[in-house]
């Protein structure tokens, strides 16, 4: 297999994942898993601000040939991924926001009108 | 209109209601002739529509920030399942699109065909006229609800609606926004009641049609829709 299909591959499985992701049901596994992601990526900076050529030879081996498109890459499927968790996560949010905000306007509803306001009839 | 009157009186018009100071009060008025119940839902307005509502004789319930009309409905439907002696609620528009006589039409469809849900329907008659892109996109959206839902329906995201109590304890509405149109035929679908479409004639005046869905607001319908 050429290199260059290896990361086409890579990236499309990568890209499909984080999409895949919207559908799925998110617990403390995704969480820690996600967390996981994140402190080898921050270890990896650090390695690769020590060694920089350390994209590069990575980068040959998978088949993208610059470490800095290899870099660019990483960055997109990791910023897709933060979308989609951002945007999961302010639909949960909303989502009890709206049930708070819910409750407050029922209950002043009842008291204005009276405990037993609209149950008369 | 009908021979033996019927009183309504377990009938409730959930009206969600955001920023129509102009109009509601007059919707209410018109409305309370036939149903006496009436939850208008203030949707944070920052107009003083909840108070002209109020005075023209509606229950209202104000949501304390904006949310949008879809928890609106939701509200709705939570504070008259409140009351003991509702049977149906109909959900329908603040800003004089829906006539009251298109509700009795449905109320007596509903009763006669043993109905637990009736959806009201622009395209089955022709009344109603929309302009040639609406039609478009609004075909567009019910072959898309139609689809993903498995239910049959010719107009998917008509906000006239008449539901059954049985139906309204176990619908829960989730999309704030303009996307509880479909959630509302899915749910409904799902729950494998029996359902009806009825005509009714939707009134573009100018007022409405210059505060109308902009047809950009389908592809965010379609987003919100498709990222559940």
């Amino acid at each position: 297999m050429s290199p260059l299909v290896i990361i086409q591959v890579v990236l499309i499985a990568l890209v499909v994942l984080v999409v895949a992701r919207l559908f799925r049901s998110r617990g403390a596994r995704a969480q820690a898993i996600r967390r996981i992601g994140l402190v080898v990526f921050a270890a990896f900076a650090a390695v690769s601000i020590l060694f920089p050529d350390v994209w590069t030879t990575i980068a040959q081996k998978v088949g993208v040939g610059r470490g800095t498109d290899l870099v660019l890459y990483a960055l997109v499927v990791a910023f897709l991924s933060f979308t989609v968790t951002t945007y999961l996560r302010f639909r949960d949010l909303e989502t009890n926001y709206t049930r708070l905000a819910r409750k407050i306007a029922l209950s002043d509803a009842r008291h204005r009108d009276g405990p037993s306001a609209g149950d008369v009839s | 209109m009908s021979s033996a009157p019927r009183t309504n009186d377990d009938v409730w018009l959930v009206v969600p209601l955001f920023n129509e100071e102009t109009v509601i009060a007059d919707v209410v008025r018109d409305a309370r002739h036939t149903f006496p119940n009436i939850v208008v839902v203030d949707d944070g307005s920052s107009d003083h529509g909840a108070d002209a509502a109020a005075s023209a004789g509606a229950v209202v319930v104000r949501h304390p920030v904006n949310l949008g009309q879809g928890a609106a409905l939701q509200t709705g439907f939570e504070y008259s399942l409140g009351v003991t002696s509702m049977r149906w609620v109909v959900t329908f528009d603040s800003d004089g699109q829906h006539q009251v006589s298109d509700v009795l039409a449905m109320l007596d469809k509903a009763r006669a065909e043993d109905l637990k849900v009736v959806f009201g329907s622009r395209f089955l008659d022709d009344r109603t006229s929309p302009s040639f892109m609406k039609k478009v996109v609004l075909r567009l959206a019910v072959g898309y609800t139609n689809l993903t839902t498995g239910t049959k329906l010719t107009d998917a995201h008509n906000g006239l609606r008449l539901i059954h109590r049985d139906v309204v304890e176990r619908i829960d509405i989730t999309q704030n926004r303009m996307a509880h149109a479909s959630e509302i035929v899915a749910q409904i679908g799902e729950m494998k009641v029996r359902y009806g479409e009825s005509p009714v004639h939707i009134l573009y005046t100018d007022y409405s049609k210059s505060k109308g869905q902009s047809l950009w607001n389908s592809v965010n319908i379609l987003v919100e829709l498709m990222f559940r």
